[in-house]
């Protein structure tokens, strides 16, 4: 569980993250969902504590994060796993060194320890026979599994994926989406997705909050979105012709 | 240089100064795992110098070359013994040359190669990745490039004077301009072995700044691929300056 009581942020003059408060369940898909420049990757890494709130309180679990000195956060990071936008798979290292980086700085397992973990992470998210290959080598598909296996290496409680599907063709971004929730309800991680693809929100959209220029402009589950009674909300969820037509048709029936 | 100057007010330049001695301190710590460094030790050391060597040997070997012929032709002077050459050659290369000059085309080499690595990893957030396991990102991506430059390079002096030397010969008997002997007598006229101590300290200093200044442009890089180039190239100006400046300073201190 993540909890945000008030978080503000802003960059000099702009305000980008304006009183968000909300909390993120363990087991879930929690979607932060909103336009692009709304505040989704601002609000993600002040979660994950890549950019330092200006005021207002994060808890990771009943921990309250800015209590911990930095030996603590380190460890505390050590359960988070990570997702970037872009992968940002290291392009100096091979897929299995990638994968194994956490462990050889983080741990002090034996080479065959290491490599049985990035074995069955890669078997995990459903890659095999890569090990060797350079990040440049991959489909981005691919980049995005080794992110998430790279992610999930070190059995993290908390998962952070921002855009985890942007820049994918429709099949392969469904199938990641349900590789991380999958990953997510068997680990019992609480899980939270940056996104602004309504198939992944309509797919696993467990707990959803809607960011608009930098607050919540709503909250809710994948099965209230449609029904909603929130102007811009449903301009960003019925942006598109299809939705649109969909939306008629089934108010008609 | 002019706009460089201007454009530098004095509130901008102690907050660059302060952010590069903040990220030297990230740099300079422990490693968290003495195997792993001394592991890109040596990738660092491969790319960075050995990769280098062919390059600072041609260039040196042409230099040599030219310096002979310069030196010759303007000893016209019947009274001033042609063995001059030599000695002129030698002393061009090991004050001078193999030192700050080849430093600087360094700086264009290695300083944009290690600026732009350093930018792309931090535009595509891989530098953030990094920091998010609980790494020391600074210390792990800098600490072994500054090491192996600072450490090798003034191997890179003596490589470079060596081949300016045999560049110097070589033109020496392909031209005829003076004899074998007297060139041989020339670079052994006054020898002093301090300046090639003297040298290497340089190149020493020269190649931290050289890795350092790169690392800190490419490290704070910012605004995508555009970012990244405009900090490669603001990377070797400030080195190229800087390099000009400390030799001063150096200078007037060794010498
Ligand atoms: N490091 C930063 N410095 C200044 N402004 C930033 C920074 N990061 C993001 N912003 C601004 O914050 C706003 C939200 O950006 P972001 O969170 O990336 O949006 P998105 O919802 O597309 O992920 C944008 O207007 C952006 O310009
Ligand atoms: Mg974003």
């Amino acid at each position: 569980m993540i909890k945000l009581t008030h978080i503000w942020k802003s960059f000099g003059e702009q305000s980008v993250l304006k009183d968000i408060s909300t909390v993120f369940e363990k087991g879930k898909a929690n979607l932060i969902i909103g336009a692009s420049g709304s505040g989704k990757t601002v609000l993600l890494k002040t979660i994950f504590g890549l950019h330092k709130a200006d005021s207002g309180d994060i808890y990771y679990d009943t921990t309250l994060f800015s209590s911990l000195n930095p030996t603590e956060q380190r460890l505390l990071r050590q359960q988070m796993g990570i997702l970037f936008q872009g992968s940002a798979l290291f392009d100096f290292a091979t897929v299995e060194e990638n994968i194994r980086f956490p462990m050889d700085f983080l741990t002090d397992w034996s080479i065959e320890q290491k490599r049985e973990r990035v074995d069955f992470c890669l078997k995990r998210v459903n890659l095999s026979n890569v090990q060797r290959l350079y990040p440049s080598e991959l489909s981005g598909g691919m980049q995005k599994r080794v992110g998430i296996a790279r992610a999930i290496a070190l059995n993290p409680k908390y998962l952070f994926c921002d855009e985890p599907n942007s820049g994918l063709d429709p099949q392969t971004a469904i199938i990641i989406d349900e590789l991380i929730y999958e990953i997510t309800q068997e680990y019992q991680m609480t899980t939270i997705i940056n996104t602004h693809d309504m198939n992944s929100v309509m797919a696993i959209g467990d707990k959803l909050i809607f960011i608009y220029k930098g607050e919540i402009a709503w909250e809710g589950t994948k099965d209230e979105v449609i029904y909603a009674d929130c102007a811009t909300l449903n301009d960003f969820v019925f942006a598109s012709k299809l939705a649109r037509k969909v939306k008629e048709m089934h108010t008609i029936s | 240089m002019a706009r460089i100057v201007n454009s530098m007010n004095i509130q901008n330049g102690i907050k660059l100064i302060g952010s590069y001695s903040l990220l030297m301190k990230r740099v300079f710590v422990k490693p968290e795992k003495w195997r792993i460094f001394w592991r890109y030790f040596f990738i660092e050391l491969d790319k960075l110098c050995i990769q280098t060597i062919p390059l600072i040997m041609i260039i040196s070997l042409a230099v040599g070359a030219v310096l002979v012929v310069q030196t010759a032709s303007n000893l016209e002077n019947p009274f001033i013994p042609k063995m001059y050459v030599g000695y002129m050659v030698r002393e061009s290369l090991v004050l001078e040359f193999s030192s700050t000059l080849i430093a600087l085309i360094i700086a264009g080499k290695v300083g944009s190669n290690i600026a732009s690595e350093l930018g792309s990893m931090r535009i595509t957030e891989q530098i953030d990745a990094m920091e998010m396991m609980g790494i020391n990102s600074a210390g792990f991506l800098v600490l072994p490039k500054i090491t192996a430059a600072t450490i090798f390079n003034p191997l890179m002096m003596l490589i470079s004077f060596i081949c300016g030397l045999i560049g110097g010969w070589m033109m020496v008997v392909a031209s005829g301009m003076i004899t074998v002997e007297q060139y041989v007598d020339g670079l052994q006229y006054a020898y002093t072995p301090y300046f090639i101590v003297y040298s290497m300290v340089k190149m020493a200093i020269f190649s931290l700044i050289i890795t350092s200044v790169s690392s800190f442009y490419g490290y704070f890089a910012s605004n995508g691929s555009l970012g990244v180039g405009r900090s490669s190239t603001r990377a070797i100006v400030v080195c190229s300056f800087l390099i000009l400046i400390s030799n001063l300073l150096i200078t007037n201190i060794m010498l």
